[in-house]
């Protein structure tokens, strides 16, 4: 598996100056490693999307690019300037983010938390705040406004004084997308926005996706919901195994053999997955990704592991299981599905569970 | 264990659950409630009674018409029984009493006033040797408490649900169930059955003046605290304010009571800062006042570590150097003759160096140390303090350089003396006699303003939010651009630089600085672990927790001589008692009371944060 970047040029009309230049990204923990030579570039008005199957590493790429992780090879360039290895001097360059478990600050309140994403933004320190200058009393309604702003658009201006755990969970992960975007950023990078969500959840979130394009910012998001992908990013890349397997719009994408394979495993005619399958599942804690085979690649990784992605699976399961008969784009890969019933009788298959979900 | 559905038990259980009746089943609702009013008034009829023949108890309780010592206690809660008992009726003019239901208040008051009554009443048994010493007084004010408890808990409430006992659980499985059943129904017996009604629009010198009342009872239940005169009076006290304020929390006082100070916050600090500064006007000599500085710069401190704790998250088992730094530093340019320097600073230049030394050790402990997270931090400064009064102990000229004289300590602290105001002679104002403790206890006064102060105004300020942030997720901190460590930081050195600042005058008040004042624990309260528990006691992360819990932790061991080394065995039982049954403090942030009662229904919104 190989990089191939042959997509690079031929993507849908890049419309700015890049934003995020990610070039020959490598991690290591030990002995392994979660990616490799990644490169990427997100354009200014774009977005972009991350799939890959869990234990990618995708995560992983995305805590380089924060500075929550430093990547042992490669650099990250945020318009031009290679970026400081720390989380917050990123976030003070004008890259925001979302966790993909919340992580919200949940004893304070919804507008506290918008208000702590506006702290690169403000200067005041310790001393103007002891003093209470004008200049402090100005800054700090000006913050209020531009959090009260923020929170009118994701709806939540009526919940600014609840407590941020007392929201229910599609608002939560929309206060962690305004809180990110309080701090101004020129790119936002979604770890899984619509992780458990329910359909029309995920198409409000859709939605303010696009809204947060329009204001200007570019977008990275991360998700496993293949549909709410595809329908969202100009351009999507494939991350299987901590390398890029593919990047370029839907159709591309979509229609790329070995996509379908990272996600579903090999055609059957090769009769490897289900050999392939059986040891790998038995061996959870292999280290080398190599021999991880994709069908069974959740397993192992427990730290890419969603929990909140598991938990509404069944609740949702009927839902997608009748969608894609309908809907065009999983086209491609309703055959392929059906071509693989033959592996798929190993008692559980997580892969195309996990393909299915959201 | 599968349950099954034909239960005899289960079928027969919910019935009595439907009828409203009371704790105490025989007596009817409407005599229990005439019942409590009666024994209200009876037992407020006879604290005008002589209850013992003799003098010899404290207090002297042989006089008809002059309640003294614990009578007067009992008096107050036979008339807060009364007056719930009238307001539960409905009377006019006491509905205002109980904005938030009568039953909870009254049973509370009851329980209270019976507490105090049979606590007086067995203390005076037992003094002299037998209930016989009793007159016929005390007998009846026995009696007329028991009564008004045994209405009080006739009175019907509305029980809780309770979820039938499962027939094939082991029988300790079954015991457990029922105890947590009576359990939750006894709870119920004492909840509030509403929440209290807002108040009525008015004006707002009216609101003022109302502030200012509530202000003026808390200072004389502080004022009658502290110059309680023996045990009895002062364990008294506890029963009486404790199972009080709970009482008149229950009837919706103290919300309604919340809202208004909330309302004008400002000018209730400042109005609490009056009634405090009144505090040496109403002692006749010194004693007491002596009792208010060392508890304010207990408390001082303890607020400055509430920004390190409560704020910041970050836990400081060595707080106690800090002041001591401060406090060595005072004392070294203060002019002490067994001070190695030689040199006498003016009060503003000496405070500057205490609080100058202490943030300087606040910054050099925090350097290293801040990037340690949890437990590793509090290993670190509980490491810290102990190194601190190591060194100070060697710094002695034989073990090391000629600093701090060593055990002894520096001895002899002069007297401050400010533009020619000398805090150690006595001054007369407005026919007021200002001892020397009390000139100490203005100036800590105006040292507490600053704290508060700093408090208030960094806690709500852009610094304050990244504290609270990095207290409840550093990762997710760091990802919004907070600098966790320089924040972390400043929150150490500013927390170090208050205790400093009390510390310069601590110096001065105790004449002597000596390496023993500074110990992780110890009976004497200014010590890491009682700060520590005056913050928790008191309620983490708000302004007045602090402050009741250092009163509390100071006043306990300083008035109960008699307890001795069971001293610190008592108050670990009482830490470990409202751990499990009060966990946000006895002054409850709104934030932590949410986080830690999410279980009981609670108003999902916080209408303007902090305390």
């Amino acid at each position: 598996m190989t990089t191939t970047t042959k997509t690079a040029g031929a993507t849908t009309a890049p419309t700015g100056e890049t934003v995020l230049d990610a070039r020959g990204v490598t991690m290591r923990f030990g002995g392994l490693t979660a990616v490799r030579d990644v490169n990427l570039t997100v354009n200014s008005g774009e977005i972009v999307g991350l799939i890959g199957p869990n234990g990618a590493g995708k995560t992983t790429f995305f805590n380089c690019l924060t500075g929550l992780y430093v990547p042992t090879e490669g650099e990250v360039r945020y318009k031009g300037t290679v970026l400081p290895p720390t989380s917050y001097k990123v976030t003070d360059a004008g890259i925001a983010r979302t966790f993909q478990n919340i992580r919200l600050f949940h004893n304070m309140t919804v507008l506290e938390n918008v208000l702590v994403g506006r702290h690169t933004r403000m200067k005041q320190g310790l001393w103007s705040a002891l003093l209470r200058l004008p200049s402090f009393k100005k800054a700090e309604a000006e913050a209020s406004k531009r959090a009260m702003e923020l929170l009118e658009f994701i709806g939540l201006q009526d919940k600014a004084q609840h407590l941020a755990k007392n929201l229910p969970y599609g608002e939560q992960r929309k206060l962690e997308i305004a809180r990110a975007l309080a701090s101004d950023p020129g790119l936002i990078l979604l770890d899984e926005p619509t992780a458990g969500m329910n359909p029309q959840e995920t198409r409000a979130a859709e939605e303010l996706i696009f809204a947060i394009r329009d204001m200007g910012i570019a977008v990275l998001v991360i998700e496993h919901d293949m549909r709410f992908i595809f329908n969202l990013c100009d351009r999507v890349a494939v991350l299987v195994q901590g390398q890029k397997l593919i990047e370029g719009d839907s159709q591309t994408v979509q229609s790329d053999e070995r996509v379908i394979a990272a996600y579903l495993g090999e055609p059957v005619e090769a009769d490897a997955p289900s050999a392939e399958a059986t040891p790998a599942e038995a061996t959870p804690a292999e280290a080398t990704p190599a021999t991880d085979a994709a069908p069974a690649t959740d397993a192992p990784e427990a730290e890419e592991t969603d929990e909140a992605d598991e938990a509404p699976e069944p609740a949702e399961d009927p839902e997608t299981d009748e969608a894609p008969a309908s809907d065009e784009t999983p086209a491609d890969e309703a055959p392929a599905s059906d071509e693989t019933p033959a592996s798929e009788d190993t008692p559980h298959d997580p892969a195309s569970g996990k393909e299915n979900d959201a | 264990m599968t349950t099954i559905s034909e239960n005899p038990k289960a079928s027969a259980a919910p019935e009595p659950a439907a009828e409203a009746t009371g704790l105490i089943g025989f007596i009817p609702a409407t005599a229990a409630r005439a019942l409590t009013l009666g024994g209200g008034v009876l037992t407020v009829v006879s604290c005008f009674l002589a209850w013992t023949w003799t003098p010899r108890f404290p207090g002297d309780l042989t006089y008809y018409g002059s309640p003294a010592g614990l009578q007067m206690q009992v008096l107050v809660t036979g008339v807060l029984t009364a007056l719930f008992a009238l307001s539960s009726y409905g009377v006019r003019g006491t509905r205002w009493l109980t904005p938030a239901g009568g039953d909870a208040a009254l049973k509370l008051a009851a329980l209270a006033n019976f507490a105090i009554t049979w606590f007086t009443v067995g203390a005076i048994s037992i003094q002299l040797g037998g209930p016989v010493n009793l007159e016929p007084g005390g007998a009846v004010v026995a009696l007329a408490s028991l009564l008004a408890l045994l209405g009080a808990l006739a009175l019907p409430f509305e029980r809780p649900k309770v979820l039938p006992v499962d027939p094939e659980d082991t029988s300790w499985d079954q015991f457990k169930h029922r105890a947590g059943n009576g359990w939750a129904s006894f709870r119920a017996a004492f909840a509030t059955t509403g929440t209290a009604r807002r108040l009525p629009t008015m004006h707002s010198s009216v609101e003022i003046l109302i502030i200012a009342g509530v202000l003026a009872i808390a200072l004389g239940v502080f004022t009658y605290g502290v110059g309680t005169e023996y045990d009895e009076l002062f364990l008294g006290f506890l029963i009486t304010a404790g199972l009080g304020f709970a009482a008149v929390s229950k009837s919706g006082l103290v919300a309604q009571a919340t809202q208004l100070t909330s309302k004008h916050q400002n000018l209730s600090i400042a109005g609490a800062f009056t009634a405090a500064a009144l505090f040496p006007f109403t002692q006749t000599d010194d004693q007491y006042a002596t009792l208010g500085v060392y508890i304010l710069i207990f408390a001082t401190v303890a607020l400055g570590l509430n920004i390190v704790v409560g704020l910041a998250g970050l836990l400081d088992l060595g707080y106690v150097a800090f002041l001591g730094v401060g406090a060595y530093a005072a004392a070294l340019v203060s002019g002490a003759p067994s001070s190695p320097f030689g040199v006498h600073f003016p009060f503003w230049a000496a405070i500057l160096v205490g609080a100058g030394a202490s943030l300087v050790f606040g910054v050099l402990i925090g350097a290293p140390t801040l990037r340690l997270r949890g437990d590793y931090l509090a290993i670190v400064t509980l490491g810290f303090g102990e190194i601190f009064r190591i060194a100070v102990m060697n710094t002695d000229g034989t073990s090391g350089p000629d600093i701090t004289n060593g055990s002894n300590g520096i001895s002899s602290i002069p007297n401050l003396n400010i533009l020619g105001f000398d805090f150690g002679a006595a001054h007369s104002i407005a026919g007021f006699t200002i001892g020397r403790f009390a000139n100490y206890f203005f100036l800590m006064l105006l040292i507490m303003a600053v704290v508060v102060l700093v408090f208030r105004r960094s806690g709500d300020s852009r610094i304050g939010r990244a504290w609270v942030a990095i207290r409840e997720d550093e990762t997710a901190a760091l990802a919004m651009g907070i600098n966790g460590f320089r924040v972390k930081l400043i929150a150490f050195a500013l927390g170090a630089g208050l205790a400093g600042l009390a510390g310069t005058v601590q110096a001065h008040v105790t004449y002597t600085v000596t390496p023993e004042q500074y110990l992780f624990a110890g009976p004497i309260p200014p010590n890491s672990a009682f700060l520590l528990a005056a913050v928790v006691l008191g309620g983490m992360g708000t302004m007045s927790g602090p402050l009741v819990g250092a009163s509390l932790l100071f006043l306990i061991p300083n008035k109960l001589q008699f307890m001795g080394e069971y001293q610190l065995f008592a108050f670990g039982v009482a830490l470990i008692l409202l751990m499990r049954f009060r966990p946000e403090g006895i002054i409850a942030n709104r934030r932590n009371q949410l986080e830690f009662h999410e279980k009981d229904e609670t108003p999902a919104t916080l209408a303007k944060a902090g305390a």
